[in-house]
């Protein structure tokens, strides 16, 4: 899994059925002590993320799957967490 | 998932049984400003809408199949959604 933060959201009508009324959020990915990494990835929302949340992110086809409950979605990356603090040693 | 601007078609006139019929658009990965970022790859396109100079979204390795009718077919890279709109809400922190 990877770390992120919500810097927004995108939208789109004609899309794979799979992603029908589901949330796409633009994830920037961050390293263990918050700063950017210069890279994002679009990742579905499973537990309701909102704008500026450091969150977790599965980057993982069947993990995602499995997640989201369907044996044939295309998809990879989904937010599996908020994250409130991140302690590094 | 990642965003990407198609900037061209390929029409093969020989391709693996399955990709018959699947368009294939030439996509630019942006990076999250939408600026081009990275060299331009061929996409299949599941929405078979895509037009030129469309954004759009497109996923890549195993999903890229999961996303055509045919799921087992060699595709690693699968246009996944044409993008209306990207509100970037939270700016980069440096």
């Amino acid at each position: 899994m990877i770390l992120g933060r919500v810097i927004g959201e995108i939208h789109g009508t004609i899309k794979h059925e799979f992603y029908a009324n589901r949330r796409l959020l633009v994830i920037e990915k961050t390293s263990p002590s918050g700063e950017a990494t210069g890279d994002y990835l679009i990742a579905v929302d499973s537990v309701g993320a909102g704008a500026d949340e450091k969150v977790l992110v599965l980057d993982e086809g069947n993990g995602a799957r499995q997640v989201l409950d369907s044996p044939d979605g295309p998809v990879r990356s989904v937010v599996v967490g908020i994250i409130d603090d991140v302690v590094t040693y | 998932m990642l965003l990407g601007r198609v900037i061209g078609t390929v029409v093969p006139c020989i391709v693996t049984p399955g990709l018959e019929g699947v368009p294939m658009l030439i996509v630019q990965p942006l990076d999250k400003n939408l600026q081009p970022k990275g060299k331009a790859l061929v996409a299949a396109d599941s929405t078979r809408m895509a037009g030129p100079g469309e954004l759009v979204s497109y996923e890549g390795g195993r999903e890229a199949a999961m996303a055509l009718e045919q799921t087992f077919v060699p595709v690693d890279h699968a246009i996944i959604a044409i993008v209306d709109g990207v509100n970037i809400t939270a700016e980069t922190k440096r």
